[in-house]
């Protein structure tokens, strides 16, 4: 058994510790939020926190985050009860398909509680995800956005 | 252009069926019932598309799908336009995937716009003999049709109709004359007495009317909600990853399948042995396919890890000797041998460069495209008691529908799409690409039990349908004057849209003929189609023959455009928003590029640099637009954007591998993508010319390729007719040394 505080919330796995945690999450405990898009760490749909760095959930084994916290996009914030970049997401309008938006915003978010007023450069080598959609622009301007609204 | 007038196309049954389609496929007091009858619950339905609850909102249904383009909020902003909705209280919802809400709108603005019908669309139903019956049953979202064609000559035209009902409900209800009554922000008003009465208060009475065949339109000037910015409706969901795509569904009682495919394409399954397999954790099934075994567990990755206990062999299907390099050769041989089928003659066609001054030739080539969409194909598949459902993020319900009815050996009307979320289309999820759809069907039907199909990366990079490799021979001659006089293009396979090869240059002669050249990589529609290949084609030749003229390319396109203005109006716009000519810092340099596509002209200016590896590193792209119209201002510009960021992934790094048949790349790797530290700024503006809707989804693409490699040409003297552009070195010292002469 493979323990893990999902969300704020202690889960049980009964799956083979070198399952990566991206389908523990997914099928296993039914948080499709986190997405699926390359499975070797090339393209950042499938990041998550784990105990508060952002990391590519298709390359971490359950095993390897037993005992650890992890959060997903479902704790960011809900539609009533936005965070402050979820409300940049929106006041930006960045998503497009949407599909790596999760993503974007589980790493965004590591970023500004690593540092709440990043430069640019600091974006650039933070946010490697890849969009398809190409709302890179938007992201952009809504991580800087957010940071001035916690400032 | 034989469009018919709108008065035509709402009435009259002669001018191919339009009149029988919108007053048939959209107001139809029938029609409009079992529209109510599949959607179910409370509230009045007032054509297909609308309904009115009683708490005054309003709800239409859009019968597309949404991948990121706002469709979900441009049609609803049309109609809600039209039919004075307080567009607070406005609601959307995808249409159910049945005829009954099929778009006859999107047939007829293909049939009205003149053009054939465009590759996006085959293998929906058969379009051999194209048959307007079956057009009708579309729901295409592709060819940037959406609001062009359903939100032009359908959502506009239900909210009109719908306003009327609700004013002649209104008159009735108070007993005053209907022209004395106005409607405003979802309230009908009569304002002798000072009567109001909301849309919701109406909606029961105004139902019992029919809806006019001829609604009157509003005039542009007083738009209220069309050409302003709405937040999308999509998009809460997509910052709280509650938004279901087709990847996320779970049914009760499904497994998850993985797929081992044939890697060469064309080849076949001739030999399995899946003991090994079978005895892993999890897993419930091995189904053997023609095109693929699969492995069907209790979780997408331990039916993946079976995949590696498979053991199996694969025939090549006569295939495995074909490469990229084989392909090009075959394409060279090809254009070297034949004159090719006519497409563009003009004055003397090419016999005009035996008298041309000078002449200039140059081939161009690009290679295969994959599309990539951020979801890798997915399709979840229920078959019990003779019924199929499908759970699919898809570009075309009703094409998806078909071609799962066909795999399941069932009709039509025994299959349900479920529609979700697309993690991105791009012309992948149209249904002339259904090798992911056909699979899920068939290993659901063998499994008994419901199933998610799942591809990996690498299914979807290798199992795509790609954009053409495609070669063109150019030539131009130029008299004693120095005008061009003369443009020849030889070009591999005719693609839509037909006008894709086209120039828009006053060039008294021209011959633009294309070769067909088949092989065994399938085609598929890629953003904005043809135009890709093309617009780098010819307007690089195009900025070759400026340089040949001596001419700055700017100028020399100005010069051939005099009878062009929209074109003109762009292509000045973008040279004036992005300072050409003006001074540039060290190392920088600018190129341009125009295209018209879906009725939409574009024109880019972009601003490049070389790193320190000598890579290029573009700092800016600025966009002019006419579209002719702009719906929602802010999807507008993300989607040109988008458009941009796409074309330049290609022009950077896209290219598809053949070596022994079967694609060589298999994940982001090796093909890699534009990413937020390499994003250029965007700058995009739109002139709103009053002209024929243009699409959106696509135009910005096109003119990027060019307008960068030009802009290299300009930096360094290289001239790059072949892409990407990783395959090609860049120096400045060419350029610095005849600076320097
Ligand atoms: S799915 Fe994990 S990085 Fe792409
Ligand atoms: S919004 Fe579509 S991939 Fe990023």
């Amino acid at each position: 058994m493979i323990s893990l505080q999902v969300n704020g919330e202690w889960r049980e796995l009964d799956v083979e510790p070198e399952m990566p945690l991206l389908w523990a999450l997914r099928d296993e405990l039914g948080l499709t939020g986190t997405k699926f898009g390359c499975g070797i760490a090339a393209c950042g749909a499938c990041t998550v926190q784990v105990d508060g760095v952002a990391q590519r959930s298709c390359v971490l084994l359950v095993g390897a985050v037993d005992g650890a916290s992890v959060r997903t996009v479902e704790n960011l914030g809900t539609a009533d009860n936005l965070s402050p970049l979820q409300a940049a997401w929106i006041k930006h309008q960045v998503p497009q398909c949407g599909y790596c938006q999760s993503g974007m915003l589980m790493a965004a978010d590591a970023l500004l509680s690593e540092n709440p007023n990043p430069s640019d450069a600091d974006i650039d080598a933070a946010m490697t995800n890849i969009c398809r959609c190409g709302t890179y622009q938007r992201v952009r301007a809504a991580i800087h956005d957010a940071a001035k609204a916690k400032a | 252009m034989k469009r018919p007038s709108r008065r035509q196309f709402l009435i009259g049954g002669s001018a191919v069926g339009g009149g029988l389609l919108l007053g048939y496929g959209l107001l139809s007091p029938e029609r409009r019932e079992v529209a109510g009858s599949i959607i179910g619950g409370e509230g009045a339905q007032l054509t297909t598309w609308v309904r009115i609850h009683p708490d005054n909102t309003v709800t239409f249904y859009v019968p597309h799908g949404e991948m990121g383009q706002g469709v979900h909020t441009a049609l609803p902003m049309m109609a809600a336009e039209e039919m004075e909705a307080d567009w607070d209280l406005v609601r959307m919802e995808q249409a159910p995937a049945t005829p009954t809400f099929a778009n006859g709108p999107l047939g007829k603005g293909y049939l009205t716009n003149g053009g054939g019908v465009p590759s996006a669309l085959n293998g929906a139903a058969n379009f051999a003999t194209y048959k307007l019956a079956e057009l009708m049953n579309l729901q295409i979202t592709g060819g940037s049709t959406a609001v062009r064609f359903t939100g032009q000559f359908g959502m506009r035209v239900t909210g009109a109709a719908a306003k009327e009902m609700l004013i002649k409900a209104a008159a009735e209800k108070w007993g005053v004359a209907e022209e004395e009554c106005t409607a405003r922000l979802s309230h009908v008003l009569h304002e002798a007495s000072g009567r109001k009465a909301t849309f919701g208060e109406l909606a029961e009475l105004a139902a019992e009317f029919s809806p006019s065949a001829n609604p009157v339109l509003k005039n542009k000037k007083d738009y209220t909600i069309v050409g302003t910015a709405k937040q999308r409706f999509d998009i809460p969901a997509k910052v709280t990853g509650e938004s279901m795509y087709g990847i996320d569904v779970k049914v009760p009682g499904m497994l998850y399948a993985a797929i081992k495919q044939v890697p060469v394409i064309g080849g076949s399954v001739a030999r399995v042995n899946d003991t090994e397999a079978l005895a892993a954790r999890g897993v419930r099934a091995v189904v053997t396919l023609e095109d693929g075994v699969a492995v069907v567990a209790d979780n997408t990755w331990r039916a993946k890890q079976a995949l590696d206990l498979l053991e199996v062999e694969f025939t090549d299907g006569g295939n495995g000797h074909v490469s990229s390099d084989s392909i090009f050769a075959q394409f060279d041989k090809a254009l070297a041998e034949n004159d090719g089928e006519e497409d563009v003659e003009k004055g003397e066609g090419a016999e005009a460069l035996g008298s041309a001054k000078t002449v200039v030739e140059a081939d161009y080539r690009v290679p295969f495209l994959a599309h990539a969409t951020m979801e890798p194909m997915n399709c979840t598949v229920r078959i019990e008691n003779g019924k199929c459902d499908v759970w699919i993020g898809t570009q075309d319900g009703l094409g998806t529908r078909a071609v799962a009815a066909q795999a399941a050996g069932l009709s039509d009307d025994d299959v349900t799409i479920h529609p979700l979320m697309m993690g991105g289309g791009f012309g992948r999820r149209s249904p002339g690409s259904p090798n992911h759809i056909i699979q899920a069907v068939k290993i659901a039907k063998e499994v008994g039990a419901p199933v998610k199909l799942t591809w990996s990366r690498e299914d979807d990079m290798q199992h795509d349908y790609y954009r053409p490799a495609v070669s063109a021979r150019m030539s131009a001659g130029f008299d004693e004057e120095g005008n061009l006089t003369t443009w020849v293009n030889r070009y591999i396979r005719k693609d839509e849209p037909a006008e894709a090869s086209h120039i828009p240059y006053a060039v008294a002669n021209q011959s633009i003929r294309y070769v067909e050249s088949e092989v065994h990589i399938p085609y598929g529609p890629w953003r904005s189609v043809a135009h890709t290949q093309h617009t780098f084609f010819n307007e690089s030749f195009a900025d070759e023959l400026a340089h040949a003229a001596g001419k700055d390319p700017y100028q020399f396109r100005r010069d051939l455009l005099k009878d062009q203005p929209r074109h003109l109006a762009v292509l000045d716009l973008a040279a004036k928003k992005a300072n050409w000519g003006g001074p540039l810092p060290e190392g920088h340099a600018r190129g341009i590029a125009v295209q018209e596509s879906f009725q939409t002209i574009v024109a880019e200016v972009v601003e490049v640099s070389l790193d320190e590896n000598g890579r290029p590193r573009v700092h800016n792209v600025t966009a002019a637009v006419d579209c002719g119209e702009v719906i929602n201002t802010d999807t507008a510009r993300a989607q040109v954007e988008s458009g941009i960021i796409y074309g330049l992934t290609a022009a950077l790094y896209g290219e598809i591998t053949v070596e022994n048949g079967a694609v060589v790349e298999e994940n982001f790797p090796d093909y890699e993508m534009v990413r937020l530290a390499n994003t250029p700024k965007m700058d995009v503006h739109f002139i709103e010319s009053g002209a024929k809707l243009g699409g959106l989804g696509e135009p910005g693409t096109p003119p990027v390729a060019p307008a960068l490699a030009n802009a290299l040409f300009s930096l360094t003297g290289q001239r790059i007719r072949s892409l990407p552009l990783k395959n090609h070195e860049f120096s400045r010292s060419n350029r610095l040394a005849q600076a320097a002469d």
